[in-house]
């Protein structure tokens, strides 16, 4: 009965949604108000028949409901009732759900935040995420639908994939839609600015915080999914250049070009058609993320299921939505027009370098994934593309744009002169080159490590330094407190993400440059050593978990003779999905991680063993919580909150060109 | 400045840019594009010296042998007509096992056999690796050609 209702609500949720998509456009053409005034109602109906049928999907996987296809694939009855909820998006139907709850939200959250929003530019942004919401209802209801009953059942489901077991499985994937799904209002926004010729700095100002937001929430997904492949798949890696990570990789980077242009946007009145683009492929691309991941044309944990119709659907879906978004682009755009001069040397020439290394970027990271794919399909071969291609290409032009992101916000808008700017920077440029020259010379690093630091000291004394400045120039006589609240926050979110950039790349450069790893095979009782730290293996026993038997080693770690750890590798075994599975013991540390997993036993009973020593891999971690809580503090902005009455006083008068930020 | 000079020098720099990635992209694929070859093309001797290729199929029968060390291993990888040697030093993914599918990178050493630095197998008990897949039914077409009838074992993995 519950299926049956869910499958009830997602027909409603596609009928409301083809309201929303058609007659508040129509009704902006006819200038008809009541027409226009449907938009948010049909979101909030559609909204409310999504979830219902999410809940309905839940629920089947709460109780056990095997006669659903979808929970006998992705569930079993001893599976854990916490995983039998993230169960509901271990594969590919329940993602799609997912994925059309998540656009339902932000669909809503449009709805109820933007009264303030022109009666028509809201019905054309509803009405174009009314077109995505019944591109992805019907692809779910005619080629993957979650409800689909096989009668009579099997009596067990055939248990989630024991990788997906984990935390990570419950907060990564919503959090990443979350993210994907976001820059949908930022598409909506751009093509509802296409269709009626109007771009302005309002137009920015209320696409800004929506951007920010889902890209703030893609950054948190990316983070956990990388988090949890630290942990779980068991080797280590934080990071592989895996396609699935590149399709969400992507995104972000296009993201990332998008925020900083809009800021150029709302700030100067430029790069008005190059946000547009900018809006469009992102959007494409994190379509693309969801094709790649989900069509089964990637070989990975993440392409469960593989049915070449599924995947043929999307890249359809994706061809009008990419392709006709570009040709409105094509015709429309000379409408908007391009927007504020500016001089070669000012801060918007540099956020243009910067727009353009981070779209440089993602572009050959778009070749490297999708080329072994095409000379694939062709027949003309099978190649992969692995971390070394990424690394050559991605590195390089990031150097600059790193070297960049310390000096963007020293240079005013509109106009700078290098020597002006060269002296504001003088002494934190010899401050680097010394760094640079003590990490070569003393520390006899590798010249990867002494850049990489380097940068990262770059980046994070200038923001240090740029922030100083800045509150030493607030007027006289009030305190700090005062000085630090007086600067928007949006300030406070810049350098907040510039300075988790900084931590980020320390943990990157000193995890690459640095770890190292031993293997050895070891009977209970022997030890290995790896650098200072001696692990002994000293005790095993075999344990029993809810669907899976383990067996559990006890390794103590000393340093000398201090004591520095015991962790518990297991080597479990899932006895529904006959699975195997290496679950790694990690002593987290603010300047290193140990890490040891566990292989096989050999006959005669000596376990392989691999230990670890990761340097400060948590500050990767922390660097990705920054830059998303740079992100969260943008978002939340009081300027965005304005009620209309102010906004329509007068538009904001351009602030004094040094102190004005991004 | 004028207008006209200021947008040529922007658009010269996009273009400097854009050809920079370009090029990087170009020298990236020329060195680290990894192919890959079924055992029958390694025997063949179509597989290149010195440089890192991929080499897939299944892991035959009661090949696997540990060194004494406990953390070398060797088996060998089949297509059913032909196998090669691969050795590999460290912990084996966890699905890997004999008579399933796999693929190693790495690079041919002396006699024939190939070092591996990497070894993938499938990520659950259905899925075999696209390229293992591949090189099994390349084997499968040459055997029948040459008129051999195929073995049983490989060709239920295959899908």
């Amino acid at each position: 009965m519950i299926p049956e209702l869910g499958n009830l609500a997602l027909m409603l949720a596609l009928c409301l949604a083809g309201v929303q998509a058609t007659l508040p456009i129509v009704g902006t053409f006819q200038n008809n108000a009541r027409w226009m005034a449907l938009a948010g109602s049909a979101a909030a109906g559609q909204c409310l028949f999504v979830v219902l049928a999410f809940a309905s999907l839940m629920a089947s996987f709460i109780q056990n409901d095997f006669s659903v296809a979808y929970v006998a694939a992705n569930s079993n009855s001893l599976l854990p009732v916490f995983f039998r909820i993230a169960g509901v998006w271990g594969g590919h139907e329940g993602s799609l759900l997912l994925w059309t709850l998540m656009l339902a939200l932000w669909t809503l959250a449009v709805v109820l935040l933007s009264r303030q929003l022109p009666r028509a530019t809201l019905a054309r942004i509803l009405g174009v995420m009314g077109w995505i919401s019944i591109g992805f209802l019907v692809f779910m209801l005619f080629t993957s639908n979650p409800f689909e009953r096989t009668l009579p059942g099997p009596v067990d489901g055939r248990d989630l994939n024991p990788l997906l077991q984990d935390l990570g499985m419950i907060v990564h994937p919503p959090l990443l839609y979350m993210g994907y799904v976001g820059f949908s209002v930022a598409f909506a926004f751009s093509i509802a600015a296409l269709i009626s010729g109007e771009l302005d700095a309002t137009w920015a100002r209320w696409s800004r915080p929506w951007t920010l937001v889902a890209w703030m929430f893609l950054t948190l997904g990316i983070f956990c999914g990388s988090f949890w492949a630290y942990y779980e798949l068991g080797w280590g890696g934080w990071w592989f250049w895996d396609a699935v990570e590149n399709a969400s990789f992507m995104p972000w980077l296009l993201g990332t070009a998008l925020i900083h242009s809009l800021a150029v946007t709302e700030k100067r009145g430029s790069f008005k058609s190059w946000t547009v683009l900018l809006a469009i492929l992102t959007f494409s691309l994190s379509l693309l993320g969801t094709f790649l991941v989900r069509s089964g044309v990637l070989t990975s944990v993440h392409a469960f299921a593989t049915d070449p119709r599924r995947g043929f659907y999307i890249l359809i879906f994706l061809a009008i939505v990419t392709g006709g978004s570009l040709a409105l682009y094509a015709w429309r755009a000379p409408k908007i027009g391009l927007g504020g001069q500016f001089s070669l040397f000012s801060r918007e020439a540099l956020l243009l370098v910067n727009n353009v290394l981070l779209v440089v970027a993602a572009g050959t990271i778009l070749l490297g994934t999708l080329y072994p794919l095409f000379l694939d399909a062709l027949n003309l071969g099978k190649i992969s593309v692995g971390p070394p291609y990424f690394e050559a290409v991605f590195v390089p032009l990031m150097i600059p744009l790193l070297l960049l992101t310390a000096v963007g916000p020293f240079l005013a808008w509109k106009n700078d002169s290098i020597q002006a700017v060269l002296g504001r920077l003088r002494w934190l440029a010899l401050g680097a080159a010394v760094v640079a020259a003590l990490a070569l010379l003393v520390f006899k690093t590798s010249v990867m490590v002494a850049v990489g630091v380097t940068l990262a000291l770059w980046i994070l004394f200038a923001t240090l330094w740029q922030v100083v400045q800045r509150l030493w120039h607030a007027p006289a006589g009030t305190s700090l407190r005062q000085r630090i609240s007086r600067q928007p926050r949006s300030y406070w979110g810049m350098v907040m993400a510039h300075a988790g950039i900084g931590i980020f790349v320390v943990g990157v450069t000193l995890v690459k440059g640095m770890e190292s790893a031993q293997d050895a095979s070891l009977h209970v009782g022997q030890s290995v050593t790896l650098g200072a730290y001696e692990f002994t293996f000293s005790a095993l026993k075999k344990i029993q978990g809810p669907n899976y038997i383990a067996a559990r080693g006890t390794f103590e770690v000393r340093r000398g003779a201090d004591s520095v750890a015991t962790l518990h590798p297991e080597k479990r075994f899932y006895t529904v999905q006959k699975m195997p599975m290496t679950e790694a013991a990690i002593d987290r540390g603010f300047t290193r991680d140990l890490y040891v997993s566990i292989g096989e036993a050999a006959p005669d009973g000596a376990w392989l063993v691999r230990v670890q020593h990761k340097p400060f891999v948590s500050w990767i971690w922390a660097g990705c919580l920054a830059i998303a809580l740079g992100g969260a503090l943008a978002a939340s902005d009081r300027r965005y909150r304005m009620g209309a009455r102010q906004r329509a006083a007068a538009s904001p008068p351009i602030s004094s060109p040094v102190h004005s930020f991004v | 400045m004028k207008t006209r000079h200021k947008r040529l020098i922007l658009v010269l720099t996009g273009l400097t840019l854009l050809g920079l990635g370009a090029w990087l992209v170009l020298s990236a694929f020329e060195k680290n594009l990894v192919f890959f070859f079924t055992p029958s093309q390694v025997v063949a001797g179509q597989a290149p010296h010195n440089r890192s290729f991929r080499i897939g199929g299944m892991v035959e029968k009661g090949s696997l042998q540990r060194q004494a060390d406990g953390v070398t291993v060797s088996f060998w990888v089949t297509d059913t007509v032909q196998r090669v040697r691969v050795h590999y030093r460290g912990m084996l993914p966890d699905l890997f096992k004999e008579g399933k599918g796999v693929v190693a990178q790495g690079k041919l050493g002396p006699n024939s056999t190939f070092a591996a630095e990497e070894v993938l197998a499938k990520h659950d008990e259905n899925y075999m690796p696209p390229e293992a897949a591949y090189a099994l039914t390349k084997g499968q077409e040459i055997k029948a050609k040459t008129g051999t009838a195929p073995v049983t074992a490989a060709s239920k993995d295959v899908k």
